[in-house]
């Protein structure tokens, strides 16, 4: 397998962060820039990520299934990954979580019949001034996320 | 109105970008140092002289830190930047770096230079991408206007920065697992010593602060520390970045005098939404100590008031419980977080957040004992003082002060096996 030209240039762009004896710092964007283009980091795409940076694949893997932003199994489409911790929380009439379980008819860690949806539980994401917040395939920020806004960002993700 | 040393730059237009930087005398430090090639001896002394602590919640004196750096060390050293900010409450390094990313640039800058280092990276926390991507445009912009990279503004001075993404793992805020994932590893603390200064990154020496921290520094350097230490008060120099959190009218973040009142930075923030009761404050992030809300009303917001009040200043996150929630079911969703956060390191902190855990939601399940409170406070004993980094001791807090202050709202969900009437 590879990933595609403009995902390897990205990934060389941060390995020029760091010395050049250092490869292995880039490995963390690299995951991040090979999951975005394939959706999910199979055990063959942590190996070539682990090649390309020439460091060990078991080092590669570690990293992978440390960190809870990476996908270890196929996802849907979309994953909201839903922060419930203390302060969104507080939030507790606006409860994001409960209503997309109830929308999407799926619970956490669940992915809806058509592969649409993947909903997440998330921890605290440092936006709890904006409570509820979702985070949408681990890019983009959402804020104050009542019923309504659930809907449109819904909406707005489901145009082709 | 009193003076802001940061988020002054919401008064000119255009926040986040080089122009409006300028505006509040960006970079008139960095320029001055070099012009001047002013001694790393006083800008230390100057930077003792603030009274600035670490803003990411240790309060250690960042001069003092500074000066641990062997500064005559021939080789490679390093200046590193704590953006990873993601533990309950906190979220002000994220609008330091969407609306003054210059401050903390000059100021990584500013130490590279006192310390003799010539690199340095911002670690940014995985789940805010587009303040990474924003911080990313503030280094081009940097790098065009000559302020980054060699031979800075014709002074023979070298700096280049980059900035890493975190993904996602609370733990790498702790400085040594922060630096363990910039090398491209999991993010586990590292046994101290040798501490950062003198085997840090790569194993070199590695002067790491937090995001805030770093942006007080240029402020200091123009005005002079005695200026910055009066707008605080002795021993908490300067303004500090409050995140206000919960149920309040205007959530959002407030820079504010060190020692301001409470009281008055609850009225900052609107007041208690819909006129409700404040029950319990977290004044620091959720690995401080919960705080009764009659105690909070009294106490100044600084380091020491908050220390001498029973709990910590920590980041300076102020998480708001009023009087409709349950602080049994509060307390059983820090716990989880403790224990999904939990890298697995170290024994008391692996098995003791996840049996806390298990205990409090045995309880919030109708399933508790009232002995489950005493085992409770001994599993927490067990975790602090006993692990490589402070997330066991941050672990424990929470559980010792919710009980602590609100015993009988647990002895009451263990009775009835329900919150109290009208908790959620």
């Amino acid at each position: 397998m590879s990933l595609s030209a403009a995902s390897l240039a990205k990934i060389d762009r941060e390995v020029s962060k760091y010395p050049t004896e250092q490869k292995q710092s880039a490995v963390m964007s690299a995951l991040r820039i090979a999951q975005q283009e394939l959706g999910w980091l199979s055990n063959e795409t942590i190996q070539f990520v682990a090649d390309y940076l020439e460091m060990p694949r078991i080092a590669a893997y570690e990293v992978a299934t440390f960190y809870n932003m990476y996908r270890m199994h196929p996802v849907g489409k979309h994953c909201l990954t839903v922060c419930t911790n203390l302060p969104c929380r507080l939030t507790w009439e606006n409860d994001a979580g409960a209503y997309l379980k109830q929308k999407l008819g799926i619970g956490f860690g669940e992915t809806t019949s058509d592969g649409k949806y993947t909903l997440l539980e998330g921890e605290c994401m440092g936006v709890c001034g904006d409570a509820p917040v979702l985070l949408v395939n681990n890019h983009k920020m959402c804020s104050f996320m009542t019923p309504e806004k659930i809907d449109q960002m819904l909406a707005d993700l489901d145009k082709p | 109105m009193s003076e802001k040393v940061i988020l002054n730059v919401l008064d000119h237009p255009n926040p986040g970008t080089l122009a409006n930087y300028e505006q509040v005398g960006g970079y008139q430090a960095l320029k001055k140092i070099l012009a001047e090639k002013i001694q790393a001896e006083t800008i230390i002394a100057e930077v003792k002289a603030s009274g600035l602590r670490g803003r990411g919640g240790a309060g250690f004196p960042t001069g003092l830190k500074w000066s641990f750096i062997p500064r005559h060390f021939e080789g490679t050293k390093y200046v590193v930047c704590n953006t990873d900010e993601g533990e309950p409450g906190t979220f002000k390094d994220r609008d330091i770096i969407r609306y003054n990313p210059h401050s903390v640039i000059e100021g990584m800058l500013i130490c590279g230079y006192t310390l003799g280092a010539k690199v340095g990276y911002n670690y940014i926390h995985g789940e805010i991408w587009a303040e990474y991507e924003m911080f990313e445009r503030a280094l081009e912009e940097a790098r065009a206007a000559g302020l980054l990279g060699k031979n800075i503004l014709g002074s023979g001075f070298d700096f280049e920065l980059h900035a890493h993404h975190g993904f996602g793992a609370y733990i790498c805020g702790e400085e040594t697992a922060l630096l363990e994932s910039i090398e491209g590893k999991k993010g586990q603390p590292r046994f101290k010593p040798p501490f950062p200064a003198s085997f840090g990154l790569y194993g070199r020496p590695t002067v790491i602060n937090n995001t805030e921290t770093f942006a007080n520094i240029p402020y200091i350097i123009r005005n002079g520390g005695q200026k910055f230490l009066e707008l605080g008060k002795p021993n908490n120099g300067g303004t500090k970045i409050f995140s206000v959190s919960g149920q309040v009218n205007k959530p959002g973040n407030y820079e504010v005098p060190l020692g301001l009142p409470f009281r008055d930075l609850l009225a900052m923030a609107g007041g208690m939404r819909e006129g409700r009761t404040l029950k319990a404050c977290i004044p620091g992030g959720s690995s401080v100590p919960v705080l009764p809300a009659d105690v909070m009303m009294d106490v100044t917001m600084d380091y020491d008031a908050l220390a001498k009040a029973g709990s910590m200043l920590g980041a300076g996150s102020v998480i708001l419980i009023d009087d409709r929630i349950c602080m049994v079911r509060a307390l059983e969703r820090l716990s989880y977080f403790y224990f999904e956060e939990s890298c697995g390191q170290c024994t008391p902190c692996r098995e003791g957040t996840g049996w806390l855990y298990r205990i409090v939601h045995r309880i919030v399940q109708g399933n508790g004992k009232l002995e489950d409170l005493d085992l409770l406070m001994d599993v927490s004993t067990n975790i602090g003082g006993r692990t490589i980094c402070a997330l066991g001791d941050a672990a424990a807090t929470p559980v010792q002060s919710f009980i602590k202050h609100f015993r009988s709202e647990f002895e009451h969900f263990i009775e009835h096996k329900r919150s109290l009437d009208g908790c959620h």
